[in-house]
């Protein structure tokens, strides 16, 4: 057995109001594929992010040690420095400069600050060579595919001489030949004494390919478990390991006819014409009714939601939207809004909330008219209408005249809500609707919601928490690579049913 | 950094009914900016006023100050809309000055056939200019809408088009002089419908003062308009309980601006009345409050400014909207282009030309936001006044050029700076 590269003991991080990790343990083995496995938001990438200086040395509680010695990383730098190189599921390339650009950026093979192109070049078409790549140096990076600026960030990697790699969800966006070469190249480096922390929601991945797991839920580390002891049922039941509590209010169901139907809805990539990111989706949602889309980051929920709402994503968009029975053009955000649909952004301060505006401002605009004849704005019924939908979602400012950048997570969030439920919807679809706000303020949000469904209203929760969806719901899809990969009445539906409809469905495509 | 002190039992009274009502610190610092705009400039009025030894609030020199910046304040409204989009319009100058020249050639330059001497009808120039004007504003607009150019570059490019264009349709050379029904727009003055009035009579070494009895009218009338509908406003909004600013700080406010307006008009009135232009540019101030405040297209201007995304997935027809903001700008350009002709009374090459950076100067003075989605028409008018007021007192005083340039550049990056301290500290 080789020895233990890197050992984290007892990290504890804490951002204002949330304990993001406590007492987290990371054992990793020289020369291993490590990894870690986890619900989103269970504190993967912030465990990552702190064991490579993001988060510097004192923001965080519990010691790294690393190759025998206690380490203080202070930022990136300091960690790259002692070879550890961490590849973010986002890439960090710049898209305009060449792959040899890229592979040196920061890092420059230079003189006194003079550029040795030729250097460069043969630099960085050596490091290509060990990552399998044929391109030549001189290619921009924005002309490459997204599978192999995954392999330039590897490469990139190298030339830092790297000894521990971390690698946050590399397959999430790469094709299925990409993504098994990306694993082939891993087990590579494991044979020339590489260590790698791979991190990964594709459990069929990890089987191939890890040595040992980790198992990380609610910012704890639950077991690690090795190889022999691998099995899918073991990982889905550490992974998603809770019971329900009495943390959602109690609903009592009244359903109604269907009143929104989306059929057949292909969408595609809006930058990558031939990528596919809507599969032929069919769903349905009753009045009264609130259903759930359940998935994994990537899975394409979000995409959907905002390419019904006004094709507010993506490209070559097909399929039908139909309201009470009737087809409807939603081809406008406009014009979806006329139609009685609603959709609350999973992003609000990037979508959904001008910032820099008051509540006021914020819960009329998307729905002027409701307070204006002939374009002019009734200022006396707009402060009606600010203070009863402040009253109504419990918004808890000191007036509607407080700017919404200065409120909390969750009071933006009831913005957010008040904003369209002043547009009196027939359809509403909350993407993450409690993402990032306390458990209190997520309570009330329940409770919104089961008042709109008990007015009627068909309402469509998107949520990476599944606890939440099966609390909340009536009737959950599970969607995963842009299909819906499954469908079950809430009271039938469990944690373990729906990642195991997901990973059944994983299994499938690869 | 306002709202706080609104609330119940931070008041200074603390009984329930004042629980709705801000107190007099609170009510100033929420509006600190606005208060303060208006104190900078009345305090740079009386600075001046003392260093010209009284020349600047003379009659005559007061009636030059509104003729001489009512291009820019015309152009002011314009570019905050532009800036509250979170654009930038660099062409105005060159296309007011294109404007002017196209009036000029229009009345004077072009020698029409019989059939098309209606052409060169003032009205129907001035109406000619307007339209080219607003598609001139419309073209530019729909560049930056449509194909997401940079407003930077689209207008930038703009101004040097338009440059051209008048140096080209004015062959090098400068046209005039205009109708005398053009010249009134900038140099004419109100008529005394009623008459004048003696109010001293000329005595031994002091010259009868004679009021231009209309223009007092009107000052008085207007002024107990503005006081009753605040008035009314306030009453409305107490009856619905919303909070109102402390009934002193509200008539100590009606009673400055009241007093500032009916000073005002005495000085014009004393002199030649009020002048046309400042009928003009009352009617386009107040209409782009009206706009700002309490139409929904103004308030569409400041979601899109605010945040662009969000204002897009709340329905808000965001590239319309940046088109016609363009169009309203290109128009009110043609509008300043011949006010500025009219007041030289012809067209020349270099009209207008550097006007723009005035104009964008005064919206920032005046608290707009580069980033957009923040700013308001009173504070460009003010703004514009500042510098109008600066120019114009500095001029009289004999400060060199040079020296002017840099004190205004001073002034500006003062106020933002102020802006931004005051936005940090909250």
């Amino acid at each position: 057995m080789s020895e233990t590269i890197l050992e984290m003991r007892g990290i504890t991080k804490t951002f204002p109001g949330v304990k993001a990790l406590s007492d987290v343990n990371l054992s990793v083995r020289e020369a291993e594929i490590h990894a870690i496995v986890g619900e989103n938001g269970a504190g993967k990438s912030t465990l990552m992010k702190v064991l490579s200086g993001v988060y510097p040395d004192g923001s965080y509680d519990g010691q790294i040690i690393y190759k025998g010695e206690e380490q203080h990383f202070k930022s990136i730098r300091d960690s790259e420095h002692k070879g550890i190189v961490i590849i973010h599921q986002e890439l960090a390339l710049v898209p305009l400069l060449s792959i040899a650009e890229n592979i040196f950026l920061g890092n420059e093979q230079a003189k006194g600050g003079v550029i040795d192109w030729d250097e460069t070049r043969d630099g960085a078409r050596k490091l290509l060579g060990m990552v399998g790549l044929s391109e030549d140096p001189n290619t921009l990076v924005t002309n490459i595919g997204v599978g192999k600026q995954q392999l330039v960030e590897i490469a990139k990697a190298l030339s830092k001489e790297v000894k521990l790699l971390i690698l946050d969800e590399p397959t999430a966006s790469l094709s299925e030949k990409d993504s098994a070469a990306l694993l082939d190249l891993l087990m590579e480096f494991r044979k020339q004494g590489i260590t790698s922390i791979l991190i990964s929601h594709k459990l069929n991945e990890i089987s191939k390919v890890a040595d040992r797991i980790t198992v990380i839920r609610d910012g704890r580390s639950i077991e690690t478990l090795n190889k022999e002891d691998i099995s899918e049922d073991r990982i889905i039941t550490l992974m998603v390991g809770r019971s329900l509590d009495d943390r959602y209010p109690a609903r009592v169901p009244n359903i109604g006819e269907v009143v929104f139907e989306v059929k057949n809805w292909s969408v595609y990539h809006p930058l990558h014409r031939e990528r596919q990111v809507i599969k032929n989706i069919d769903i349905n949602i009753r009045k009264g009714e609130v259903v759930g889309i359940a998935g994994l980051m990537g899975s394409g929920r979000t995409e959907f939601a905002m390419s019904v709402f006004g094709r507010s994503y993506g490209q070559k968009i097909t399929g039908d939207v139909y309201v009470n029975g009737q087809k409807v053009d939603t081809s406008t955000v406009q014009r979806a809004v006329s139609h009685g649909l609603a959709y609350a952004t999973e992003d609000r301060k990037t979508y959904g909330l001008n910032l820099i505006d008051h509540i006021k401002h914020n819960t009329t605009i998307a729905n002027l008219e409701g307070i204006s004849k002939v374009g002019v704005i009734d200022d006396m019924a707009e402060m009606d209408v600010a203070n009863e939908y402040r009253k109504k979602t419990n918004i808890r400012s000191s007036s509607v005249y407080q700017v919404t950048g200065n409120l909390s997570g969750g009071n933006q969030q009831k913005v957010v809500l008040s904003k369209w439920l002043f547009s009196n919807p027939d359809v509403l679809i909350l993407d993450e609707p409690t993402r990032g706000i306390d458990v209190g303020a997520k309570y009330e949000i329940y409770t919104i919601i089961n008042d709109l469904a008990a007015q009627g209203k068909a309402v469509l929760v998107i949520s990476s928490e599944m606890p939440e969806l099966l609390g909340i719901t009536d009737r959950v899809y599970v969607m995963n690579e842009g299909r819906i990969v499954g469908e079950m009445p809430t009271s039938e539906a469990s944690q373990e049913k729906i990642m195991r409809a997901i990973v059944r469905a994983e299994g499938k495509a690869s | 950094m306002s709202t706080e002190t609104a609330q119940p039992g931070v008041t200074s009274t603390g009984t329930p009914a004042a629980s709705q009502q801000l107190t007099v610190m609170g009510a100033l610092k929420a509006n600190l900016r606005d208060y303060g705009l208006l104190a900078a400039l009345i305090f740079i009025m009386l600075f001046f006023q003392y260093f010209t030894n009284g020349v600047l609030f003379k009659p005559v020199n007061l009636t030059n100050i509104i003729l001489q910046n009512s291009y820019i304040i015309v152009m002011a409204l314009g570019m905050l809309l532009v800036i509250v989009a979170g654009h930038i319009d660099l062409s105005v100058g060159s296309v007011s000055g294109f404007i002017g020249a196209l009036a000029a050639m229009l009345m004077v330059g072009w020698r029409f056939p019989p059939e098309f001497a209606f052409l060169a009808n003032p009205f129907v120039a001035g109406a000619i200019c307007i339209v080219v004007g607003a598609a001139i504003g419309a073209a530019q607009g729909y560049l930056i809408a449509y194909h997401k150019i940079p407003s930077f570059i689209v207008t930038l490019a703009g101004m040097l088009i338009f440059k051209g264009l008048s140096l080209a349709i004015l062959a090098g050379k400068s046209v005039g002089p205009f109708p005398a029904e053009f010249q009134l727009l900038s140099a004419g003055f109100i008529p005394d419908l009623i008459g004048p009035t003696t109010l001293v009579a000329a005595g031994e070494g002091t010259q009868a003062v004679v009021l231009h009895t209309t223009t007092a009218v009107l000052a008085v009338v207007g002024v107990v308009a503005m006081v009753i509908m605040a008035l009314r406003g306030r009453s409305r909004r107490k009856a619905r309980g919303y909070e109102n600013e402390p009934y002193g700080l509200f008539i100590a406010k009606n009673l400055v601006i009241a007093a500032l307006v009916l000073f005002f008009c005495y000085m014009l009135a004393s002199y030649r009345g009020l002048p046309n232009v400042l009928i003009v540019m009352g009617v386009l101030i107040a209409l782009f409050v009206f706009i700002t405040k309490r139409m929904t297209f103004g308030r569409r201007i400041y979601a899109l400014g605010g945040n662009l995304k969000a204002a897009s997935l709340s329905g808000i027809k965001t590239e319309r909207l940046t088109f016609y903001v363009f169009a309203i700008m290109g128009a009110l350009a043609a509008l300043a282009g011949m006010i500025y002709a009219a007041r030289l009374n012809s067209a020349t090459p270099k009209a207008g030309q550097g006007l723009e950076l005035d104009v964008i100067a005064a919206v920032f003075i005046g608290g707009a936001s580069a980033l957009g989605g923040v700013g308001a028409v009173a504070g460009a008018v003010i703004g514009a006044f500042i510098l109008g007021v600066m120019n114009n007192g500095m001029s009289i005083m004999g400060i060199n050029i040079d020296l002017q340039q840099m004190i205004k550049g001073v002034v500006l990056l003062a106020a933002v700076f102020f802006d931004l301290y005051n936005k940090n500290r909250a």
